[in-house]
């Protein structure tokens, strides 16, 4: 990142008339489109959609669990809303919208090119989503939806109906289908398809985030749908690979599960990285602190995020070496991430911070995500985990990880990127509201979860000890203050999509390729040719300084200068 | 940072010369389509997309494996294989490999004749290793539930031999391809590539699957 010229800044602006403007006819978005900025935004709006049924769900588990006693729904039904939740706000919520909608809307861009390297294998991979999805929800329908939760073990998977369960496995292997094409578009994208004259070692770290994103879902999704094929036949033809009354091993389909199902976790948080890296240095106006060793970093998270599967089974009978080469592996992650936080604190540090709603969701994000990333060391400690596993701290850490962390970056980007998707800037008074809401309710709703479980509260049942009551209804005001905290949200993209600010091509003046054209981008990107930018992270240079004058980036900026 | 290279300015990057602003009314129509803007990549695609299909492989006999170190089979369990027929069965295919090379070598040489009479030869092994296949099965002393080893044994080789059916297809549509005048040339045959390069990977595996069920 040293020796080359700077061939474009922020300050200057592709000279196009203003009238091209590229405004996709609405019916695109019902079709088989095959740009990728229509398929990201296909992704995320589908992805949107299915996070309100799995916060629909996940607001009857709340009421469920205001009183004690399972009055509100039976049991049968709590363990289907249950799997439903997870297998919806995972498969269909986060791992599509931070690798579907994001990476298809920025890698091109980001990469230089006009389109994905396969936007046919894009389109398809984005039309498995809608079928699997309808499927998951139609299962409750059809003699009632999966019971075994979103791990679906073995042999409670094989026991419970298997009617929901086999729905349940054709609709997961649809979208690990789904995600293997995507990841292997985006490889072959960053890969092949860069502009010439950019080197790899000049993208934006987005980029390499879906890299090693990639990387680890080439590798580790195939796994899972073995896995889910085998369990298959075992609840279908009668086989007992997984079922010990049948002379199975069902320790067997916890490793297969968890091969894919940790490095899960980072393909969902990887990304959310990646975009953190993108917004911060903007709203900062300073580069990104520790380039290449945030690039490392990526790669040691890949590496080390492929062997630490088994601490999720510390209590499955795992013997000792085991225990202790997980332990470790697990703790030494912690080193990567712990590199990337610092680098993203250095690049906040004397920053020139606009605090609107994206670098607000920034913070949130690094706030719960180090605080989920202390419990998840506690939780590698084998003995914690004896003691705590399969009790609603683990429900704690997981969301202060995958909400707290990544649903935060997805609202951040999408504050940050509506103005280029749209053309429109979204309401900041609504956004910091929408924000505030968010913080407030998800540290209500999951805080007192720790003490929960730590006290012994199992997760998955509908029923508990009286004495837990009054904590788990403080919990589940936060669950209400989390779901009143989309109502702004919802109205203020609404609201803008119709009559907000109009945002210009280069809102927040930022160096990335995707703001050096007009907004919302042409068909293929950029009129002339891509530009070439070497530097993604030229911020705060003296050319920097200059005032922002524009009428709309008044109001955002006024708060951080 | 601020280097001394020449300066690539960013006026001589947006303002091509050579390429003319395009008419605002033309917009959604673009000039040139996506796909001609870089090489064709689709043959690395299909190799990133085999490593995955190759983990799907490594997940299983990793879980058969593990079934042989630590859940014993019953003691009046059958889990004896004849060796003799997919010994020949292996050759079968190691040979089908090197046909399909030996059609691709035809192919660079554009002599599409003899790259057909390979591709044809290719496909008839592949035939040959299914029907090897099924003769054992019917053959095999034990169904798909009996045991542990029974149905690892059925899951591995039939995922498998989907694998050689859906490429003894490939090979067969690109027989038939071929046959046009002019529809694969020394220079573009993506097609023919990518069923060679996926046929390699079904022997491949099958070394190792037969290297891991019958010998060990």
């Amino acid at each position: 990142m040293t020796t080359n010229a700077l061939p474009v800044s922020p300050h200057h602006r592709e000279p196009h008339p203003v009238d091209v403007q590229h405004h996709t006819p609405w019916h695109e978005y019902f079709g088989f489109s095959l740009d990728h900025k229509v398929i990201g935004i296909q992704y995320l709006v589908t992805g949107f959609f299915f996070y309100l049924v799995g916060g629909a769900l996940a607001g009857m588990i709340r009421v469920e669990l205001v009183t004690p006693l399972s009055d509100f729904m039976a049991r049968e039904t709590y363990n289907q809303v249950l799997t439903l939740h997870g297998t919806i706000m995972i498969f269909l919520w986060i791992v599509p919208v931070v690798n579907g909608a994001f990476g298809n809307y920025l890698v091109p861009f980001h990469v230089g090119a006009r389109d994905m390297a396969f936007p046919r294998l894009n389109a398809v991979a984005f039309w498995m989503l809608p079928p699997a999805g309808f499927l998951l929800l139609s299962s409750y329908f059809i003699g009632g939806a999966a019971q075994s939760g979103w791990t679906a073990y073995p042999p409670l998977s094989i026991t419970t109906p298997a009617v929901g369960q086999v729905i349940w496995i054709v609709s997961v292997l649809l979208l690990g289908g789904s995600s293997i094409f995507g990841a292997v578009n985006f490889i072959a994208t960053i890969l092949k398809l860069r502009r010439s004259g950019l080197g790899l070692f000049q993208l934006p770290m987005f980029c390499w985030a879906m890299l090693g994103t990639s990387v680890l879902v080439v590798l580790a999704t195939p796994v899972l749908a073995g896995a889910l094929i085998l369990l298959s036949m075992d609840i279908v033809a009668g086989t007992g690979f997984f079922n010990p009354a049948l002379g199975g091993n069902a320790v067997v389909y916890q490793h297969l599960f968890w091969f894919y199902s940790h490095p899960a976790v980072y393909i969902m948080v990887l990304p959310a990285f990646g975009l953190v890296s993108e917004i911060l240095p903007i709203h900062a106006r300073k580069p990104l602190f520790g380039y290449r060793s945030m690039i490392y970093s990526i790669l040691g998270i890949v590496f080390l995020g492929l062997i630490v599967w088994a601490h999720h089974m510390f209590t499955s009978g795992t013997p000792p070496w085991m225990r202790l080469f997980f332990t470790i592996a697990t703790a030494i992650i912690a080193v990567p991430t712990g590199i990337k936080f610092f680098n993203w604190l250095a690049t906040l540090w004397q920053g020139k911070l606009a605090l609107n709603s994206a670098l607000l969701f920034c913070c949130g994000f690094i706030f719960n995500f180090v605080f989920g990333g202390i419990t998840g060391v506690a939780l590698a400690q084998v003995p914690f985990d004896v003691h705590v596993h399969d009790t609603y701290f683990v429900v704690a850490h997981f969301h202060y990880i995958v909400f707290g962390g990544t649903v935060f970056v997805i609202f951040a980007a999408i504050y940050h990127w509506f103005p280029k998707i749209s053309g429109r800037l979204l309401n900041e008074h609504l956004g910091r509201l929408h924000c505030l809401l968010s913080f407030l309710g998800f540290n209500i709703c999951f805080f007192p979860q720790h003490w929960l479980g730590l006290n012994g509260m199992p997760r998955r049942v509908a029923e508990y000890d009286p004495q837990f009551q009054l904590v788990n209804q403080i919990s589940s005001v936060g669950a209400l203050l989390l779901a009143i905290s989309t109502l702004p949200f919802l109205i203020n993209v609404a609201w803008s999509l119709w009559k907000g600010v109009p945002a210009g091509d280069n809102p927040w003046q930022a160096c990335t390729p995707e703001w050096l054209t007009s907004s919302p981008p042409p068909v293929e990107n950029w009129l002339h040719e891509a530009p070439l930018v070497t530097e993604p992270y030229d911020y705060g240079s003296p050319e920097d300084a200059m005032p922002v004058t524009t009428v709309q980036g008044r109001e955002l900026w006024s708060a951080g200068r | 940072m601020f280097s001394s290279l020449p300066s690539l300015n960013v006026t001589t990057l947006i303002q091509q010369p050579t390429s003319p602003p395009r008419d605002p009314q033309q917009e959604g129509q673009p000039q040139v389509p996506a796909h001609a803007h870089h090489p064709d990549v689709r043959l690395f695609g299909l190799g990133i997309f085999l490593v995955a299909d190759g983990m799907t492989f490594a997940g299983f006999f990793a879980a058969y494996l593990t079934y042989r170190a630590v859940n014993p089979l019953p003691v009046n369990a059958e889990y004896e294989l004849e060796l003799l027929l997919p010994a020949v069965n292996t050759l079968v295919l190691l040979a089908s490999s090197l046909t399909f090379h030996r059609s691709s070598k035809a192919l660079m040489a554009n002599r599409m004749a003899v790259c057909r009479g390979w591709l044809l030869l290719t496909a008839a092994l592949g035939v040959t290793f299914m029907a090897g296949q099924m003769w054992e099965y019917f053959h095999l002393p034990f169904g798909l539930t009996d045991n542990l080893f029974a149905s690892t044994f059925y899951a591995l080789t039939g995922f498998h031999g989907l694998h050689v059916t859906l490429g003894a297809m490939m090979i067969l549509i690109v027989w038939w391809q071929a046959g046009s005048k002019g529809y694969f040339t020394t220079e573009n045959h993506f097609g023919f590539a990518a069923a060679e390069l996926y046929w390699h990977f079904v022997d491949g595996v099958w070394v190792v699957l037969f290297a891991l069920l019958y010998l060990l």
